[in-house]
C-alpha cells in the first residue's frame, strides 16, 4: 500500500526539475546595461551588434556581454560608469539610427539565455518609473471626421451645381436645399460619397441630415486609438526608455508605462501635446474667402493658405524617407482613398502651384482669469514645408525641397506624429527608485519571515509530516516564480502580497490531509490505511476549498486594474501550484518514506 | 503536537449559544452599518477612489509636519492633508481633486513647496488620479463584490444545496460588512488593495465554510438517526482543529506582512487579518446556523434516486 508507480514518481521529479529550471534565471541578479532599438523599428542584426561592440572597444570599454533580444541589442557592463559612458558614446554615434536606453539586464549565463529562459520582470512599483493612463478625446476625433464629410459633400454639391447650405452641429451634418426637387439627387451624391452614412430627412422637407453609424464611430474610435498608440510608441522610443509599454485599455484609453523614468515633466512634453498635419493650397492672390496667413517654422516662409484642406494627417497611411531619382532627399507619402481622391482632383486643378504642409499642435495651458485658474486648449499652427506641385498624383506622392535631416524628421513626424484625436491624462503614478528598492526589500523580508514562521509551526505541529509539507511549500514558491517567469508576468508589491498569502493558505490542503489521518488513526485504522484514506477523503474538501478561492481570484482578475491584477495573478498561480505540491508532491514523499512497508505508527 | 484536543464536544449550535452568536453578529453588523452611515465620510477613501494628488516625500531627517503644513498653506494649498507615513522622515501629502487646474503644474508647485528649505528631499512617489477614474474604480469594486458573491452562491448551490448556499453567502456578507465596517470605525485608509483583500477574504472565509459543509454532508449520511443540529455540531467540532490551524498559519504570514511589508501594504494586511478572524468565526457560527435556521436536513442532500423499473417500462 501507498506506493506510487515509477512513472508517477518520475513525473513528479521531472516537474520539479522543470520548475527549478524556469525559476533559475531569477537567481543571477542584474547589472547595468545599454539597450539599442532601431529607430525605424526594424530588428537589429548581428552585424550591427558587432559594430556597436567594436565601436565601444575602440574607446577602451569592454562589455561583459552583448546579445540580441526581441530585435533589440543589449550590451551589459561591469560598472555603472561604463554603462553611462557607453550610453553617451552610442547615443552620439548612432543618432537617428538607433534609440539608446540605459537599463538593467539580467546576468544570465549564455546557456540559460540560449534556451530562452528569462527572469520575472519587476513591476513599476518595484523598479521605479512612471505609469500614465490616457484617454483619447473621441468627441474631437468624430467632429474632425464629420468636418471632412461636410467639406466633401460641399465640394460635390458645388461640382454638381446644386444650390445648398451645409452645416455641422453636434456631429450631424445638415444639407439645406432651396427646393425639394433635387433632394433625391443630393441623397444619391451622399451615398456615393460614403454609402455607410446614416441619411435622414429634415423636418422642413427640403433638407437632409447625415451622421455616422455606430459601426463607423467604432471604427473611427479604433483607428484613433491605433494611431495614437503608434505615435506614442515612437515618441516614447525616442525618450530612450528600455522596456516601455504602450497598451490599449478598454474602449478609449491607453496605458503608458515607462520603467526607470523619474521626471514626469520629461513625459509631459511628448504626451500632452497632440499634433496633426494638413495639406493646403497656398492662396497666391490672398483673397479667397476664409484664407488666412500662417507663420512658418524656423526658416520656412509664412504663407496665406486656402481654407479647404486637401488632405489631413489622419488620412496618411504611410510615410517614409527616400531619395528622388535625381538624388534629392524626399518624403514619400501614401494617403487613404478619400484623401487620394481629393489629392487627385486638387493636383489636376492646381498643377504648378504651391502646396503647403501645415503642422497643428494642441497643448493644454493654464490661465488665470479674474482670480480663477482654468485650463484651456491652445492651438499652434505652423507651416513646415511648401512645395510646387510638379505632376498629377493621387494617393502616393513625394515632398521635396528639404535637407536630408529635415526630410528624415518630417517622415517620422508624418508617420507617427499625426495624432488624429487629442489625448488627456486621467491617471498618473510616479514611483521613485528608492521606494521601488524599499518595496522589494520589504516584500522579500515579509515572504522570508512569513515562510520561516509557517515552517516552524508545521514542523512543530505535524513532526515528520510537517517537514514534508514544508518541502511542498518550498517547491510551491519555486513553482510560483517559475510560472511567473514563464508567463513573462511582472511581479508587483500586491503580487508579493499574493505570494505571502499563498504561503499561509497553501498548507491548508496538508492540514486537511493530516488532520484526517489523525482522525483515522484515532478511529483505530492501521497506519498505512490511515495515510491512504487521509489523502483520499480530504480530496473533495481540498478541491471545493480551492475552487471557491479561485472564483474570488478570477473575479479579481476580471474586474481589477493594475495593482489588483498583480495580486490576483499570483494568488491564482499559487492556488493551482499548491494543489499539485500539497496533494501529489507530499504524497510522493510520504509514499517514498513510509509506503510499502510495515510501520508501527504514523509520525503526524 | 496538539493544541486542540482530539474530540471536542463544544455545542456550537445549541439553542442558547446560537442566540448569543446571533446577537453578537447582529450587534457587530449593526455597529458597522451605523458607522458607515453616520460618518460624514463613511470610509477614509484613498485617492484611487476620490481622485486627487498624493505625494510621498522622504526627508533626510524627521520631518516637521507643522512647517510643511504652513509652507503648503502659504503656497495656497490650505486643504492639503499632511501626515507621517510609517517612518518619522516619511511624509504623505494629499490634495483633493482641483477643478480646472493643470495637474502637471499643480504637481510641480507641490513638489517645490514640500522641498522648500530642506536639502536632499526624496520624492518617493507621486500619484495623480482624476475623479472620473476614481468613480469608475468604485463602481467596479462594488460590482466585483456582487459578482463574486453571486458566483459563489451558484457554486455552493450546485455543489450542495440552496440552504447551504444561503448560509455561505450570509456568512460572506457578514464578513464583508464587518471588515469594511472595521475600516470605517477605526478610520484606516481604504484603498484599492483593501478591495482586493476583501475579495480574498471572501475566498478564504468561503474556503472555511465549504470545508465544514463538506463534513456536514458526510456526517448527514454517516450518522443516521441523529438530528441535523447534532450532526452539524459534530461536523464543526471535527473540523475545528483544521479551521484554527489554517487560520493560524495564514495569520502568521499576514502579521509578517503587516510588520515587515511596509506602510503601503499595511491596509491590505489589516483588512485580511480582520477578515480572517471574522471569517473563521462566521464559518463556525453564521454559515451553519443560517443553514440550520432554514431547516436544512439530510433529505436535502440526497440525490434523487432513479427508479430502475422506469427504464424497463419505456417502450
Amino acid at each position: 500500500m501507498n506506493k506510487y508507480p515509477v512513472w508517477l514518481n518520475v513525473l513528479v521529479v521531472s516537474i520539479l526539475i522543470a520548475g527549478i529550471l524556469f525559476a533559475l534565471p531569477n537567481l543571477y541578479g542584474s547589472a547595468p546595461a545599454v539597450q539599442l532599438a532601431d529607430a525605424d523599428r526594424n530588428a537589429i542584426s548581428e552585424g550591427q551588434l558587432d559594430n556597436y561592440v567594436r565601436s565601444l572597444s575602440n574607446d577602451g570599454i569592454e562589455p561583459e556581454d552583448a546579445y540580441l533580444k526581441d530585435g533589440r541589442a543589449v550590451i551589459r557592463f561591469n560598472s555603472i560608469e561604463d554603462q553611462q559612458r557607453s550610453g553617451e558614446l552610442l547615443r552620439s554615434r548612432y543618432k537617428g539610427e538607433a534609440n539608446v536606453a540605459l537599463t538593467l539586464a539580467p546576468k544570465l549565463p549564455p546557456w540559460v539565455r540560449a534556451i530562452g529562459l528569462n527572469p520575472m520582470s519587476l513591476g513599476l512599483d518595484l523598479r521605479g518609473g512612471i505609469y500614465v493612463l490616457l484617454e483619447v478625446d473621441m468627441a474631437t476625433a468624430i467632429e474632425n471626421r464629420m468636418r471632412s464629410y461636410e467639406q466633401d459633400i460641399d465640394d460635390r454639391l458645388r461640382e454638381a451645381r446644386i444650390r445648398h447650405r451645409v452645416e455641422l452641429r453636434d456631429g450631424i451634418v445638415t444639407v439645406r436645399l432651396t427646393s425639394a426637387d433635387q433632394l433625391e439627387q443630393v441623397r444619391q451624391i451622399i451615398v456615393n460619397a460614403d454609402p455607410n452614412l446614416l441619411i435622414g430627412d429634415g423636418a422642413d422637407g427640403r433638407s437632409l441630415t447625415m451622421r455616422m453609424t455606430e459601426a463607423q464611430i467604432k471604427e473611427r474610435q479604433d483607428f484613433a486609438i491605433e494611431q495614437n498608440m503608434t505615435t506614442l510608441r515612437n515618441r516614447v522610443d525616442q525618450l530612450g526608455v528600455a522596456e516601455p509599454l504602450v497598451q490599449r485599455q478598454g474602449v478609449d484609453r491607453i496605458v503608458v508605462q515607462l520603467p526607470g523614468v523619474q521626471d514626469p515633466t520629461e513625459l509631459e512634453k511628448i504626451l500632452t501635446a497632440t499634433a496633426t498635419l494638413e495639406f493646403r493650397m497656398v492662396d497666391v492672390t490672398g483673397d479667397s474667402s476664409g484664407s488666412r496667413r500662417y507663420p512658418g517654422r524656423d526658416q520656412e516662409a509664412p504663407q496665406v493658405l486656402m481654407r479647404e484642406v486637401v488632405a489631413s494627417g489622419d488620412e496618411i497611411v504611410d510615410a517614409g524617407f527616400t531619395f528622388t531619382p535625381e538624388g534629392q532627399p524626399a518624403v514619400s507619402i501614401t494617403l487613404n482613398s478619400a484623401g487620394g481622391d481629393r489629392m487627385l482632383a486638387n493636383t489636376q486643378q492646381n498643377l504648378g502651384k504651391l502646396m503647403s504642409t501645415l503642422f497643428i499642435e494642441w497643448r493644454e495651458e493654464t490661465v488665470q482669469r479674474g482670480g480663477v485658474t482654468e485650463t484651456r486648449k491652445v492651438k499652434t499652427e505652423e507651416i513646415i514645408n511648401s512645395a510646387t506641385i510638379r505632376g498629377v498624383f493621387k494617393n502616393k506622392f513625394q515632398i521635396t525641397g528639404m535637407t536630408q535631416l529635415e526630410a528624415r524628421d518630417l517622415a517620422v513626424l508624418l508617420r507617427a506624429g499625426a495624432l488624429a484625436a487629442p489625448v488627456y491624462k486621467v491617471d498618473e503614478r510616479t514611483i521613485g527608485p528608492s521606494l521601488g528598492q524599499d518595496n522589494i526589500d520589504r516584500g522579500f523580508r515579509a515572504i522570508q519571515i512569513g515562510f520561516i514562521a509557517v515552517i516552524f509551526f508545521m514542523a512543530l505541529y505535524y513532526r515528520w509530516f510537517g517537514m514534508i509539507a514544508n518541502v511542498a511549500l518550498l517547491s510551491n514558491l519555486v513553482f510560483i516564480v517559475a510560472v511567473l517567469s514563464l508567463l513573462g508576468a511582472s511581479l508587483t508589491l500586491p503580487g508579493i502580497a499574493g505570494i505571502v498569502l499563498t504561503v499561509g493558505m497553501a498548507v491548508d490542503a496538508n492540514v486537511l490531509i493530516f488532520e484526517r489521518i489523525r482522525e483515522e488513526i484515532a478511529a483505530g485504522t492501521s497506519p498505512q490505511a490511515a495515510i491512504n484514506s487521509g489523502y483520499e477523503k480530504a480530496l473533495s474538501s481540498i478541491a471545493d476549498a480551492n475552487i471557491t478561492t479561485l472564483i474570488a481570484a478570477i473575479v479579481l482578475l476580471a474586474f481589477g486594474t493594475g495593482p489588483i491584477k498583480g495580486f490576483a495573478i499570483t494568488l491564482m498561480i499559487g492556488i493551482l501550484t499548491s494543489m499539485f505540491t500539497a496533494i501529489v508532491g507530499t504524497r510522493a514523499i510520504v509514499n517514498f518514506a513510509f509506503g510499502g512497508r510495515k510501520i508501527a505508527s504514523v509520525p503526524v | 503536537m496538539r493544541l486542540i484536543k482530539h474530540k471536542t464536544t463544544i455545542d456550537f449550535l445549541g439553542a442558547t449559544r446560537r442566540k448569543v452568536a446571533l446577537a453578537v453578529s447582529a450587534l457587530v453588523v449593526v455597529v458597522s452599518i451605523v458607522s458607515l452611515f453616520t460618518h460624514e465620510r463613511p470610509l477614509e477613501l484613498g485617492i484611487d477612489f476620490t481622485g486627487g494628488i498624493l505625494l510621498e516625500v522622504g526627508y533626510p531627517e524627521a520631518a516637521d509636519l507643522e512647517a510643511i503644513r504652513s509652507n503648503l498653506a502659504e503656497a495656497g494649498f490650505e486643504d492639503a492633508q499632511v501626515q507621517r507615513f510609517g517612518a518619522d522622515n516619511d511624509v504623505l501629502v494629499r490634495l483633493a481633486p482641483q477643478e480646472g487646474i493643470d495637474p502637471d503644474e499643480l504637481r510641480e508647485n507641490l513638489r517645490l513647496t514640500v522641498a522648500a528649505g530642506t536639502a536632499g528631499v526624496d520624492l518617493r512617489r507621486v500619484e495623480f488620479v482624476s475623479p472620473q477614474v476614481g468613480k469608475e474604480l468604485t463602481e467596479r469594486g462594488g460590482l466585483a463584490m456582487i459578482i463574486a458573491l453571486l458566483l459563489i452562491f451558484i457554486y455552493v448551490m450546485v455543489r450542495f444545496q440552496w440552504k447551504f448556499a444561503a448560509g455561505a453567502v450570509a456568512a460572506l456578507a457578514h464578513d464583508v460588512v464587518v471588515t469594511v465596517g472595521f475600516f470605517s470605525i477605526f478610520r484606516f485608509p481604504f484603498d484599492l488593495t483593501v478591495v482586493a483583500a476583501v475579495l480574498a477574504v471572501i475566498g478564504y472565509s468561503l474556503n472555511d465554510t465549504v470545508v465544514a459543509f463538506d463534513r456536514i454532508r458526510e456526517n448527514f449520511f454517516k450518522l443516521r438517526g441523529v438530528s441535523a443540529e447534532e450532526s452539524m455540531n459534530t461536523s464543526i467540532n471535527e473540523m475545528l482543529a483544521r479551521t484554527l490551524i489554517t487560520g493560524a498559519t495564514t495569520l502568521l504570514v499576514l502579521v509578517a506582512l503587516l510588520l515587515f511589508g511596509g506602510e503601503s501594504i499595511a491596509p491590505f494586511s489589516i483588512a485580511l487579518i480582520v477578515g480572517i478572524v471574522v471569517g473563521t468565526y462566521s464559518s463556525i457560527y453564521t454559515a451553519s446556523a443560517t443553514a440550520l435556521a432554514l431547516g436544512v436536513n439530510a433529505q436535502d442532500l440526497l440525490e434523487p434516486v432513479k427508479d430502475p423499473d422506469l427504464i424497463d417500462d419505456l417502450p
